[in-house]
């Protein structure tokens, strides 16, 4: 079998036990990335001979030799680091992310960076200022996003596992789309420190990978309280690998009634209730619950999130980094003012644009209560009604996307209807909690659906648990699309 | 018609931590450019803040000194605005949670007692620096993120000499303190001021302008004076005052409407989401007031009581806290506090001046003992109060004893009588027709021949044993 | 509240961001739209509910006043548009 079919967890195994060298699958990568990425466009940077290199040298570590593709809004020592925008052009950060200290700890090799929608803004990949990502299961279609770059390569075999970041469903829903398994851990469970903000107050990192098992190993690496990120949580990370377990029986599962009714496509909810019906035939006891603010959780996502953003995205001006436009050649040709304006309005895509004037409107005088405040306000009902469903049942289960993959192009005339698709990711960033995606099954076009698994602040293992009953009795996530065939 | 101003002052501290407010960086001051900065102060992408918590402390610390009420809950908040100074483009700020309020600092200026009301204290991060030339600016981000203190006053002050004795007050209290340097050359205390005028008795405010650029505590009296004076000006010849912002020019002592078109502030703050609140339990506010050192103002009707010093001695000396220790330190050996209290507010304070001695290192210079030694040799007449001050110059200068630069300089008083008597004796053979108005029972003449006998011993005979030796020789009486 | 021109005009400024006519029509209707969908957040009663700022809850997280090594001036500047003598260099400050 060729080493890029197996998981990451098989080939730390392999190499643990001496059977396979670090730089042998560090080329088998390179070579199929070199082969087939054409198509595909996950990467926008890659230096085989830099990862050749360090995977000869690489000697330790619980994930010795394992490669991983990087979301391109990862600080990476001295490599491009762009976000899919073309304000950050050239930018080379003169330090390391938090989660990329672990990773080389634990002598993982990283690969290169992956496409993204311009700084997470969009879930379909399309965004980004170098050129959209195509879905590995069909490529006329989008690999959702914004980590689609991250999904796509695993789908597609260009690595065992992607790290991602996901603000409103940035990891799980391209997971869903992508047909592989997506995590965004607890708010504060992995340290922010090095990935580029969106929204502060709702981005978290995690992983993307093939199955539930490989998700336990990643997320057992990189999360745990850094010193550098006050907002992460000083509690014990449990070894959830070591601790997975596939039994159900007795599992409380909640099915909250407003996440299946309008707008699902047919295949997706056929796909959901199936796996649920797999559950309770697992033991788990099936329980309708109510998320009653869920729709306005869109509405609150959309000031608080593009607020937060507008903020963050203020630094990116043309002073220290990046992209500068100015009249002339010189700096003297143009004033400082005119540099800033001409700088961010041709460095920023449509979306990262539409999102900043959105945000600063939300911010700017006259408006903060009406928007922002009210936004944070109707965010602690959001809190409320998960408190409430998690004081009856362990875990809540949903689609994780209304839809299958979607046709490139298709979505971004329409801002708002792209927004609206967020609907079922968004509530578990308002609320902080972990939730999961793992692929369920096939819409009639054969596109992958993704089974969303929330659950309670800090308690991954529950969800992990449970993903990892349900795939070792289906085959969903074995399944590839026809180019990760062989 | 006369006219009242009305002035409020914003002052910056920066507070002496020795690493900046969010990340570890040093806070040296005068480092080269861009050589104190990190990912975090520079504001890259992807950076995150965290709270030094030496800030906080001192920051509490200061409050509590002026009398401020401190929150029990604090957070902090972003002020958006794009400047090349600051990286982000927002600052790390307190806007509607400050971390204390309602504070209040007494001060004393042209003999009038007055209490200035503290509106607010806040926390938040310095900006970088620029330097403009004439191809474009240079930004140094070393000073970026260091820690500061905002106190801003209620417009209790009504002129430029209150305005001075506000800073004073508040320097020595924060020298007290040990939380700042507060050296405004440095930048480490910055001062704006809003100022309006009113007529005299009227009670709503005029239209005030902003005046910043003010470099030294001088600087704010001079700017002050200079800007009450223009607006008056202004308003006597019938104009009205235009809301802006003025800088003070040293040079040509004026200050000048900065003139940009300054748009409407829309700092669009909200809640920093990178750092989580604060609490502050009244345990520890407490705590911290237990510990804060006892203040000028309380030390100063200390030494009244105690020492009994007069109000003006007091101040002087309780305005430095090493001053006043040093002042201490030395009654304790020898407890003669008026005596110690104008030689140290004499010679010793010329001798700082002139030589831009620290204080705090004015032990180093004259060690307490020596200067308790000099005072007890003029007290046992082994020297006079003349040649005292030449002893202590040589002291300060030289750093040795009184008793060996006395012995070294030959400044010994002579009050051994069998060594006066032959100096007497010869005056006498000098001065017969003063001798004669002596024993007429002229004064006047006494104390000429004791000044004769002072003259030729260069001032080192003892002049109580001289007169009474003259006396007995020309009186034959005692 | 309906969004006009002249407000995404203001607000762009502030932002510091250049949009041409075209853009800024489009952007004045799409915002418009967005914004009359955020007006569903009024049909809620949040007049006792507190603000969730910190989802986790925490606070009080230190660090102590401790120094960590700067990055030398080459690294600093190592991504600079434009640099002189050791500082950054920007457009006049007009």
């Amino acid at each position: 079998m060729e080493l890029t079919q197996y998981s990451a967890y098989e080939l730390s195994t392999m190499v643990g036990k001496g059977d396979i060298y670090p730089v042998d699958i560090a080329a088998a990568y390179l070579k199929r990335i070199a082969a087939l990425d054409k198509n595909i466009h996950a990467f926008v940077h890659c230096d085989p001979e830099a990862v050749l290199k360090k995977a000869e040298k690489i000697k330790t570590g619980r994930l010795r030799g394992v490669p991983i593709a990087i979301k391109d809004n990862f600080c990476v020592k001295g490599q491009p680091t762009t976000c899919g925008s073309k304000i950050l052009k050239d930018f080379r950060p003169p330090y390391n992310a938090t989660v990329i200290e672990k990773l080389e700890q634990e002598g993982a090799i990283i690969l290169g960076k992956v496409n993204m929608d311009e700084f997470a803004f969009g879930s379909s990949c399309e965004t980004s200022a170098y050129g959209p990502t195509h879905n590995p299961w069909d490529i006329t279609r989008a690999p959702g996003g914004s980590s689609g770059g991250s999904a796509a390569a695993v789908a597609a075999r260009f690595a065992p596992w992607a790290l991602g970041s996901d603000t409103g469903g940035s990891i799980r829903q391209p997971a869903s789309l992508c047909g592989v398994v997506g995590l965004k851990p607890t708010y504060g469970r992995v340290s922010r420190y090095g990935l580029i903000a969106f929204a502060s107050s709702l981005d978290q990192i995690g992983p993307l990978t093939l199955d539930v098992r490989d998700a336990a190993l990643l997320s057992s690496v990189i999360s745990g309280y850094d010193p550098k990120d006050s907002t992460s949580v000083n509690i014990p990370v449990p070894d959830y690998l070591q601790l997975l377990g596939e039994n159900v029986k007795g599992l409380k599962i909640g099915i909250p009634k407003e996440y299946f009714i309008t707008g699902i496509e047919d295949g997706v909810k056929n796909a959901v209730m199936q796996a649920i019906e797999v559950f309770r035939k697992l033991g788990a006891q099936i329980e309708e619950i109510n998320l009653p603010h869920t729709e306005y959780a869109v509405a609150t996502y959309y000031i608080v999130a593009p607020s937060e953003a507008s903020s963050n995205l203020a630094r990116f001006d043309g002073v220290q980094y990046g992209l500068r436009v100015t009249k002339g050649e010189k700096v003297s040709d143009s004033g400082l003012i005119d540099m800033y304006m001409k700088t961010r309005g041709e460095g920023f895509g449509q979306e990262a644009l539409r999102r900043i004037i959105l945000g600063t409107y939300s911010l700017s005088s006259g408006y903060y209560d009406a928007y922002y405040l009210k936004a944070l306000k109707v965010r602690t009902k959001i809190g409320e009604d998960f408190k409430k469903a998690f004081a009856r049942v362990d875990c809540i289960m949903t689609p994780t996307s209304p839809t299958g993959a979607f046709k490139l192009g298709e979505r971004t005339d329409d801002p708002l209807a792209m927004y609206l698709s967020d609907i079922f990711t968004i509530s578990a960033n308002l609320a902080g909690i972990p939730a999961l995606s793992i692929p369920c099954g096939f819409t009639p076009e054969n596109l992958p659906v993704g089974l969303q698994i929330l659950g309670k602040p800090f308690d991954e293992q529950t969800l992990f648990n449970a993903a990892h009953a349900y795939q070792q009795s289906t085959n969903w996530h074995r399944r590839k699309p026809a180019m990760a065939q062989k | 018609m006369t006219y009242e101003p009305v002035i409020g002052l914003e002052v910056h501290v920066q507070m002496d931590t020795r690493s900046k407010a969010f990340c570890g960086c040093g806070t040296v001051f005068g480092m080269p450019a861009n050589t104190q900065v990190c990912p975090v102060c520079m504001g890259l992408p992807g950076v995150l803040p965290v709270l030094n918590e030496k800030f906080l402390e001192y920051a509490i610390r200061t409050a509590l000194a002026l009398n401020c009420t401190v929150a029990n809950y604090l957070k902090f908040d972003r002020k958006h605005y794009f400047y090349p100074d600051l990286p982000k483009n927002y600052q790390i700020s307190q806007y509607d949670q400050p971390l204390a309020g309602h504070g209040r600092l007494n001060i004393e200026a042209d003999a009038i007692k007055k209490t200035i009301r503290i509106l607010r204290v806040h926390m938040e991060e310095d900006a970088g620096k620029l330097i403009h030339t004439a191809g474009g600016s240079l930004v140094d981000f070393n000073r970026c993120g260091m820690p500061l203190l905002e106190i801003v006053s209620e417009p209790d002050i009504n002129s430029a000499a209150e305005a001075y004795a506000y800073l004073s007050q508040l320097k020595n209290i924060l020298e007290y303190l040990e939380v700042s340097d507060c050296d405004m050359e440095k930048g480490s205390l910055r001062c704006d001021a809003n100022i309006s005028l009113r007529p005299a008795g009227q009670t709503a405010l005029g239209i005030k302008t902003e005046v910043k650029n003010m470099n030294s505590f001088k600087g704010v009296r001079d700017a002050l004076n200079y800007e009450i004076g223009r607006q008056e000006q202004v308003l006597r010849d019938g104009g009205a005052i235009t809301q802006e912002t003025r800088l003070w020019n040293e040079e040509q002592q004026k200050t000048f409407s900065m003139r940009s078109k300054e748009e409407a502030h829309d700092y669009r703050y909200f809640p920093e989401p990178d750092l989580v609140p604060f609490t502050i339990s009244d345990e520890t506010i407490a705590a911290a007031k237990q510990a804060l050192p006892e203040l000028p103002a309380v030390k100063k009707t200390r030494f009244m009581a105690e020492y009994k010093l007069s109000e003006y001695d007091a101040s002087v000396i309780s305005a430095d806290k090493y001053l006043a220790l040093y002042f201490e330190n030395t009654v304790k050996q020898y407890h003669m506090p008026k005596i110690i209290c104008n030689w140290l507010m004499g010679d010793v304070m010329n001798f700082i001046n002139t030589n831009q001695v620290n204080i705090k290192k004015l032990d180093e210079v004259l060690p307490v003992k020596n200067l308790v030694a000099m005072v007890q040799l003029i007290d046992n007449n082994t020297i006079s109060g003349k040649i005292a001050k030449e002893v202590l110059a040589a002291m300060l200068t030289g750093g040795k004893d009184a008793a060996t630069i006395i012995k070294e300089k030959n400044l010994g008083q002579i009050s051994d009588s069998e060594a006066l008597e032959a100096i007497i004796d010869e005056v006498i053979r000098e001065q017969q027709k003063v001798v004669e108005e002596v024993k007429t029972g002229k004064d006047k003449a006494l104390m000429f021949l004791v000044g004769q006998v002072m003259q030729k011993t260069r001032g080192k005979a003892n002049p109580q044993i001289v007169n009474t030796l003259i006396k007995k020789k020309l009186l034959g009486n005692a | 509240m309906s969004i006009t021109k002249d407000k995404i005009i203001y607000v762009a400024k502030l932002a510091r961001i250049r949009l041409d006519e075209k853009n800024l029509d489009h952007f004045t209707s799409q915002l418009d739209k967005i914004l009359s969908y955020m007006e569903k957040l009024n049909q809620l009663n949040t007049d006792d509910t507190a603000q969730t700022s910190h989802v986790m809850g925490l606070s009080n997280v230190f660090r102590p006043d401790e120094n960590t090594a700067s990055l030398s001036n080459e690294e600093a500047l190592s991504n600079a548009p434009e640099q002189e003598n050791g500082h950054f260099k920007v457009p006049k400050i007009i």
